[in-house]
């Protein structure tokens, strides 16, 4: 049930919390009407039912830290917030916090190209500081799919990843040192621009914490040289499983790609039409192999995997001939999600991460699955690394169609576990996944990461109910949306 | 089933009193000695699994580093995890201290993908998951990385593996680092002692021949046989390279003569580490006396 307009009691111009946070950052960055508070009650996970009692664009560090004390004053929580594009609930607000929205600090502060540098704001757009590095000869690694719109403070707070992740790493290996504004409005810098941190990792414990650990107000990203020799691969399997198995042979083989992405006959079909990369519509699925490096082992990698692919029955091999071919076959992988619409008007994505030798078998049984159910599953998912992303679409005007869709994707959950994966590659756990915490980790498990919170924000006034398991039932699951426009995964 | 190695480690740490982790004693004053009277216990030690296809391996803590470094190479792999002659695979992660190589292999705390551990309260528990990609819950193996065994006794790891380069030589000759740097895709190493720079090229034989070749016909950089020694301590890069030093490029970590005393961090971040250390080990019985804020670099 979509939760009513009718539920939203209206927030009065001289409501003391908003009348503080506005004499502290200024009116025009305090919103707290209706629709304001409704467009910041959600993000793009399929979760409802949040609710922000005032939503804040502060501009500077010192701002962030006047909304969190504000808000601890008036006995509230506060939610961190980038684009809003985080895929698990994460910045979903429950029970009326203050959220802080880090858009409006999107300067790119400082770039030292000698030591390979940049520290900037954590509103600045993933995209926008490759866009920025351009003629520099380096860019900021990490490339989810969303890159076009999330925020690179999204990035920390999530630890994202992309499909060159397989080879450069995910977020946490390309952030050196990160400015908090801890939950008791402190601020502190944790990390260091060069070498390994001092002492513990605090930076590398904040990566990844999803906002229960603060507020990134200033990030030092690492940034990585541009390979001289990129060749991009397309290759073409009459079973899934074929491709599967290449995949694994791949790895086997000693060969790590920059990226090694799989798309299925259904994800094919419904992108051709928008990116026209001559796509073979009669594959059960391709792969797109990147390989990246100095110019004669990249030759070396090519001949190896063409090889490696062969032999797993691959029917043709396509090598990008120039930059728009590669661009073209890209552009469908990326835009993969934009064209679901044309299959069914609603979707539930899952994220989960198996051992990379195991994908033939769960690739298979993610599809007994979704048959078992009814639905359509579409695959399209970093293979190289053995992130699977599950796509089940589906019409949620049909009766009793949610529940499939909900079954299907605990036991898709479950089987992943079962082969020894775990719950989550790169969306997080938010509120989404937080009831499956138990299945993978232990109480004492639990309590470690339950410490390491705690140190952080003693009085749980950080974005709570996410990430580990609680009792509170804000953010149920409790209906499907359509398609949200520009939607990536 | 018996009992497995790891849970006989957690037996022989137990609920109760002080105690300390024996690596391969390479360093063993790093961070501070043990304090007195603590009972000392060994992480079980031996390969448990290795899977080549996946690029993981399961190993226990107290492994000499050499003796994964040997089952690794049969299948021509190995980990960014780089020690004293003799440390222990558990030894290098509680230290932290990446491998020279980091530019090429990674940090030391991005190889660690799982650790069991024995906690405060003599229960295991684990940080991190078995496969090469995870965002599930908050990341403790890098916080675990370095933390001198405060925050739990690391018993057993999974650990990312990589392909070993099919070639690798060090140059060295007069020239600046900014110099090797602009002509060198990735080189794994770039070490400045103010006057020569050394630089380790890896990868496919083609390409490093190419390399070499150019910085030996641009900047006049040519072959040594052996890693150039490095001087005994470490300290951070301020700006100014001490005399007889040696400066790791691109780390910040100037390798030097003289011990140098650590810097101290800020208050705001001490006191968050105290938080934390206190919150896994209330009882402060998980090698007292270390404190990895006394390691200067």
């Amino acid at each position: 049930m979509q939760t009513g307009c009718m539920l939203w009691p209206r927030r009065r111009p001289d409501d003391p919390l908003t009348r503080d946070l506005e004499a502290a950052i200024g009116a025009d960055r305090v919103e707290a009407g209706t629709s304001a508070r409704h467009l910041y009650s959600r993000d793009g996970s399929i979760i409802r039912g949040g609710r922000a009692g005032v939503v804040c664009l502060p501009g500077s560090t010192e701002q962030v830290a006047a909304c969190v004390r504000i808000a601890r004053i008036h006995g509230r929580a506060f939610v961190p917030r980038g684009a809003g594009t985080g895929l698990a609930g994460g910045a979903v607000p429950c029970d009326d916090p203050v959220v802080i929205v880090t858009t409006r600090m999107d300067r790119i502060l400082e770039v030292d190209v000698d030591r390979r540098i940049a520290w900037v704001e954590p509103g600045v757009v993933n995209l926008d500081l490759t866009k920025h590095l351009a003629g520099t000869g380096l860019h900021f690694a990490p490339d989810p799919s969303s890159q076009q719109a999330c925020t690179i403070g999204g990035n920390v707070a999530n630890n994202s990843g992309g499909p060159h992740c397989l080879l450069y790493g995910v977020t946490s290996v390309h952030v050196a040192a990160v400015e908090v504004v801890l939950p008791d409005g402190e601020v502190v810098v944790l990390g260091e621009e060069e070498g390994d941190p001092i002492g513990y990792d605090l930076r590398g414990a904040f990566v990844g914490g999803e906002g229960t650990l603060g507020i990134a107000t200033r990030i030092a990203v690492r940034l990585t040289p541009d390979p001289p020799a990129v060749r991009t691969l397309l290759l073409d399997f009459a079973t899934i499983e074929e491709a599967a198995e290449a995949v694994s042979a791949v790895i086997a083989a000693g060969v790590v790609p920059a990226a090694m992405e799989m798309m299925d006959q259904q994800v094919i079909r419904a992108v051709e039409p928008f990116a026209n990369a001559g796509y073979p519509l009669d594959a059960a699925a391709v792969l797109i192999v990147e390989l990246d490096g100095l110019p004669a082992g990249v030759a070396r990698e090519v001949e190896l995997v063409a090889t490696v692919a062969r032999k797993h029955g691959t029917r043709s091999v396509r090598i990008a001939a120039d930059e728009d071919e590669r661009a073209r076959i890209w552009k469908g992988r990326k835009a993969a999600f934009g064209a679901i619409a044309t299959i069914k008007p609603s979707y539930y994505l899952h994220d989960t991460v198996i051992p990379r030798t195991r994908l033939a078998e769960v690739v298979a049984g993610v599809n007994e699955i979704a048959e078992r159910h009814g639905l359509i599953v579409m695959n399209v998912f970093h293979a190289g690394d053995g992130n699977l992303h599950p796509l089940l679409v589906f019409d949620d005007r049909e009766p009793g169609v949610m529940e499939h869709v909900l079954a299907a994707g605990e036991e898709i959950v479950r089987l992943s576990l079962a082969v020894g994966g775990v719950l989550s590659g790169e969306h997080g756990i938010g509120l989404e996944k937080r009831r499956f915490m138990p299945l993978l980790f232990s109480p004492e498990d639990l309590a470690a990461q339950r410490s390491l919170r705690d140190a952080f924000d003693p009085d749980g006034v950080a974005n709570p109910h996410k990430v580990l398991p609680s009792g509170a039932s804000c953010g149920d699951i409790r209906d499907l949306p359509v398609i949200p426009e520009g939607v990536w995964v | 089933m018996g009992v497995s190695r790891l849970e006989e480690f957690r037996d022989e740490v137990g609920p109760s009193d002080p105690v300390c982790v024996r690596g391969g004693s390479t360093r063993w004053l790093l961070g501070g000695s043990p304090a007195e009277g603590c009972r000392e216990v060994r992480a079980p030690s031996g390969v448990v699994a290795f899977d080549p296809a996946e690029m993981t391996v399961v190993v226990g803590a107290g492994t000499p580093l050499v003796e994964l470094a040997e089952a690794l190479a049969e299948c021509g792999q190995e980990v960014a995890l780089e020690g004293p002659s003799g440390a222990t695979v558990g030894g290098v992660l509680a230290v932290g201290h990446s491998s020279l190589r980091r530019a090429r292999v990674g940090s030391a705390r991005d190889a660690l993908l799982q650790a069991d551990c024995v906690g405060s309260d003599g229960a295991l528990y684990k940080a991190g998951g078995p496969t090469v990609k995870n965002v599930t819950g908050y990341d403790l193996c890098r916080l675990l990385v370095g933390s001198l065994g405060t925050l739990g006794l690391i018993g057993q790891v999974i650990l990312r593996t990589w392909p070993s380069p099919e070639r690798s030589l060090w140059l060295q000759g007069p020239a600046t680092p900014e110099a090797v740097r602009r002509m060198c895709h990735r080189p794994s190493t770039v070490l400045w002692d103010g006057h020569r720079v050394s630089v380790r090229l890896e990868g496919y034989d083609e390409d490093v021949e190419a390399e070499a070749d150019a910085l030996g016909a641009a900047l006049g950089l040519a072959e040594i046989a052996n890693a150039p020694v490095l001087p005994p301590y470490r300290s951070r890069w301020t700006g100014r390279l001490p005399e007889r030093s040696v400066l790791e490029v691109g780390s910040g970590i100037v390798h030097g003569p003289v011990e140098v005393a650590a810097v101290e961090p800020e208050a705001g971040v001490l006191a968050l580490a105290a938080r934390i250390r206190s919150g896994f080990d209330p009882t402060g019985r998980l090698n007292p006396g270390r404190d990895p804020y006394r390691i200067a670099a």
